[in-house]
């Protein structure tokens, strides 16, 4: 199949402009800016059925209609924060195919009546925040950045801004505080970043994979998009597949290709040639599956992987194989949101710390029973009342491993070996 | 010298990439400027900052608090941050990181004692797929190490070896 997010796979150093526009480059962003409202852009986008790559799922072109024409001015901000374990997408595709990714940054901010967008990576991206600055650069020269664009009035600034090392910047208004030279701690909703975002104005904030199909449905209609994919999901989908697993790397299928065909046909099979014990379809903020063959044959798309209990997420799926327990797996997630709350409220920033506490007993052997049904209360007493999704990402691999995979967390079996 | 005066030219061109009225915004890339100097945020940097962007140097520490990538204090000219969650620890970084600290004489969180390497375990890198990896951050920046091996590893710190001690000099 013929790439049409990882294109680099298919088209030698489309990462230079020359190269990029050669193939058809730029051209979609010119359609929509000589040719095409605002408001037909984001119809399209809409009725295309794309929605947003970073995890939530929601629908691209509803969250672009929600922008209010009274409030100006409006922002453009891509979400490069990507931060979740077992996700590294987004890094492919800035690194590789730059400028797919920034046309659909242009794109987007004009069906936005945006005239400036500014691009949050995390700071562990230097050398890429680096790389897209000089390819910002190139397109400034070229005339496809700046004022007058294409002989109209519009005009448009793109800017990256660099995170410093702290997942909750990935949660959209807590990102928004950062570029406001605030700690990235999220904000109370409403109002929502489309009324009140960056700078208190208008605010469309989307993930790097979400935009990078943008120039693709502009280029070849809603219809074309629709056609791949699955009812509900349309388009491709680019998974991140790391773990057990002989050949990780990104992946970019149609959505309703099954695990089994993502780990053995092109993943390579599962390391050391042992079953698959667990597979985690979002991250570490993931529902830890039971990998029996009905899980295998689960086509990956948003309804289907839901019937299973857990989210699609990211896709970036994690895979585990029988060589180690649960209870290994899930004191390696909390101690990574214990680490990463930010704070600021109570049932996240103090229910991570006492599961962190618990599963550490629990590690060390001691009341194993009680502790595991300790650690089981805690998580469901955090669900449902954090202030953003982090805290309920804390609690879904904890709860679901102790449901699912209860022999793991047996006293008699402490002790094996691990990682 | 202030920083202001110094990198003057950079300051600017920070400046300019936010709307003039929101200057606090650049707070983050003057931090990562001002951590070129000695690989930490001393107390007349805070001030700097603070003076230039009509903050409080108390509003700039805490930003230095919140986010790992800043430092308060002096560490390794080198700090190599190895990513050991779960991907990554499931690819074996755990015991990487163990060689890595058993190689070099220290714990983690140590610095070696010339004061070249500091060794951090650190969460996700979004490098999953070709771990054990780990970053090293310096004056220069940040640069991706991937796909390693303890051998490869122990390579690059005499290479790194060689190169802070040019500075040095």
């Amino acid at each position: 199949m013929t790439h049409l997010l990882l294109r680099h796979r298919d088209i030698a150093a489309i990462d230079r402009l020359d190269v990029y526009q050669t193939n058809g480059g730029l051209q979609a962003f010119k359609k929509a800016v000589t040719q095409m409202k605002p408001q037909e852009v984001t119809d399209m986008v809409k009725a295309s059925g794309l929605r947003g790559r970073g995890g939530a799922g929601f629908p691209t072109g509803v969250k672009w209609s929600f922008i209010p024409n009274n409030i100006w001015p409006h922002y453009l901000v891509a979400n490069a924060d990507e931060s979740e374990p077992g996700t590294f997408k987004d890094r492919e595709i800035m690194e590789s195919n730059p400028f797919q990714f920034l046309e659909g940054v242009a794109i987007a901010a004009y069906a936005n009546g945006a005239n400036a967008a500014y691009i949050y990576l995390r700071g562990e991206f230097w050398q890429v925040a680096a790389r897209l600055d000089e390819k910002i650069a190139d397109l400034e020269k070229a005339g496809f950045l700046g004022g007058t664009l294409f002989g109209t009035e519009y005009s448009l600034h793109i800017f990256t801004h660099l995170g410093a090392g702290a997942y909750i910047c990935g949660e959209e208004t807590a990102l928004l505080e950062s570029i406001e030279g605030k700690r990235g701690m999220p904000r109370i909703r409403p109002p929502f970043p489309a009324v009140y975002g960056l700078y208190g104005k208008p605010t469309v904030v989307n993930n790097v994979e979400t935009l990078t199909n943008i120039p693709l449905i502009v280029e070849k209609g809603a219809e074309w998009f629709k056609s791949l994919g699955t009812a509900d999901s349309a388009g491709v989908k680019i998974f991140s597949l790391s773990g057990h697993i002989n050949k990780p790397g990104n992946y970019e299928l149609p959505f309703g290709t099954t695990y089994r065909e993502l780990i053995y046909t092109y993943g390579g099979g599962v390391t050391d040639g042992r079953p698959v014990k667990a597979i985690m379809s979002a991250g570490a903020s993931s529902a830890m599956i039971v990998a029996d063959d009905k899980a295998l044959d689960t086509p990956m798309d948003y309804a289907s992987v839901r019937g299973l209990g857990a989210d699609l997420g990211s896709a970036s799926v994690i895979v585990i194989n029988d060589s180690v327990d649960l209870d290994w797996v899930i004191n390696k997630t909390i101690h990574f949101f214990k680490h990463e709350s930010c704070g600021k409220c109570t049932p996240c920033r103090e229910g991570c710390y006492w599961m962190m506490n618990v599963i550490e007993s629990i590690e060390r052997g001691e009341k194993v029973k009680e502790n595991t049904e300790l650690l089981h209360s805690i998580a469901k007493e955090m669900q449902n009342k954090c202030l953003c999704p982090l805290g309920e990402f804390a609690t879904m691999a904890v709860t679901t491993a102790i449901e699912r995979f209860p022999a793991d967390f047996i006293a008699s079996e402490k002790g094996g070996s691990h990682g | 010298m202030s920083l202001a005066d110094k990198y003057s030219q950079e300051v600017d061109k920070i400046l300019a990439k936010y709307p003039p009225e929101q200057k606090r915004s650049a707070v983050m890339p003057l931090l990562y400027l001002a951590q070129r100097e000695q690989g930490f945020i001393t107390k007349s940097a805070l001030e700097d900052i603070a003076q230039m962007l009509d903050i409080t140097s108390t509003e700039v520490a805490e930003i230095v608090g919140f986010y790992t990538l800043y430092h308060d204090k002096k560490a390794g000219r080198y700090r190599m941050q190895v990513c050991t969650d779960l991907p990554c620890a499931l690819r074996g970084a755990d015991k990487f990181l163990e060689q890595l600290c058993s190689n070099l004489g220290i714990q983690v969180g140590g610095t070696t004692a010339d004061g070249m390497i500091t060794l951090e375990a650190v969460t996700c890198l979004a490098g999953c797929d070709r771990a054990p990896m780990f970053q090293v951050q310096s004056a220069d920046g940040l640069a991706y190490h991937e796909n390693m091996t303890v051998d490869k590893t122990m390579e690059l710190v005499e290479t790194l070896r060689k190169s802070g001690k040019e500075v040095k000099e």
